[in-house]
């Protein structure tokens, strides 16, 4: 019995590490949990990308759910997320707001008349503060934002059709029956 | 050995040559002191995006704009350990090269403890268990070994 302890307490401990490397290998370094979610949205005020008179605070957005999409014309992977933003936006489930991160006004003008507007409106953070005031660290990044201006999700990297329908569309139903 | 020491020293001038290059990202001291406590400050934090960077060290966009945050709030007086929890509120526990200590980080800080604990105790027990079968060496087997000591005395004179 005891012999048979000694040749398999190593095994056992080998198919532990092995199952640690396993779920680090699945699990992506970039994906950095947000300290936002469950914390009310940081307050900002900021000009509109296309209209540089009006302004869009997050509180203009009280009493609906709403999505923050933070987007730049420099951003490659944004170009990629385009497409479904715009499939998203059709739909008129959720409105989407943009934040124009680091971006100049003509470039992420010229972005949107070219490749089409998934946006309601962008608010325009030209040297990225508000950015940094939500943790941003790559863009695309995509807040899910409830009734009382609560984040209540958020997601890195480019939004694809089945995040849209797996994980969106469920949530912003059930934050919209609260 | 020639080509070792080679190595060597082509190892040892690389690894001079860093300190420098990490100074190349800090822009033109305007201040040496405000400098250098900026620079202490970002070296305990960890860029976002070059994740095996400091913010002192790295030349993402983001850790250079988070430098200019930092020398901003050092400028404005805030504490050392304000601008920590300023950007622990943004980018979450993550940021630190410290992690702290809590419920969730208690393995991180005590499992490597718990593991040599392990060890000890596993060496102990057999420890322990060896002794019991040098007791039980048994009268045939010391002749044995005595007569095969007589049979070759050279061997242990050297």
């Amino acid at each position: 019995m005891k012999r048979v302890l000694v040749f398999l307490l190593p095994l056992v401990g080998f198919a532990l590490l092995i199952g640690f490397l396993a779920v680090g290998l699945k699990r992506d370094p970039r994906e950095i949990p947000s300290p936002f979610i469950g914390k009310p949205a940081p307050a900002f005020t900021l000009t509109q990308l296309q209209d540089q008179n009006k302004t869009f605070s997050p509180k203009d957005m009280l009493g609906k759910v709403w999505l923050l999409n933070v987007w730049a014309s420099w951003c490659v992977s944004c170009r990629e997320e385009h497409p479904v933003l715009l499939d998203f936006a059709k739909q008129n489930v959720v409105p989407i707001m943009g934040l124009n991160y680091k971006d100049g006004r003509k470039e992420g003008v010229d972005t949107l008349s070219q490749m089409g507007d998934p946006y309601q409106l962008s608010a325009f953070d030209a040297d990225g503060r508000v950015g940094i005031d939500y943790g941003v660290y790559g863009v695309p990044e995509t807040f899910v934002i409830d009734k009382q201006g609560v984040i209540r999700d958020k997601i890195i990297g480019v939004i694809t059709p089945e995040i849209v329908t797996q994980k969106l569309l469920p949530l912003i139903k059930e934050l919209n029956r609260a | 050995m020639r080509k070792f020491a080679v190595i060597l020293i082509a190892s040892l001038a690389t690894y001079c040559a860093f300190p420098a290059f990490a100074d190349e990202a800090t822009p033109v001291a305007t201040d040496p002191v405000l400098e250098e406590h900026v620079k202490a400050i970002t070296e305990e934090l960890r860029c976002l995006v070059c994740q095996n960077q400091t913010i002192a060290d790295a030349h993402a966009d983001l850790a250079i704009d988070l430098r200019n945050q930092v020398r901003e709030k050092v400028k404005q007086g805030m504490s050392d350990q304000a601008i920590k929890d300023y950007m622990v509120q943004r980018y979450g526990d993550f940021v630190l090269y410290r992690p702290p200590v809590k419920s969730t980080t208690w393995l991180l800080w005590f499992g490597p403890f718990l593991l040599l604990l392990g060890g000890l105790v596993i060496l102990m027990l057999r420890l322990r268990s060896r002794t019991t079968p040098d007791e039980m060496i048994s009268e045939s087997d010391l002749q044995r070994a005595a007569a095969l000591l007589r049979a070759s005395p050279e061997s242990t004179k050297e």
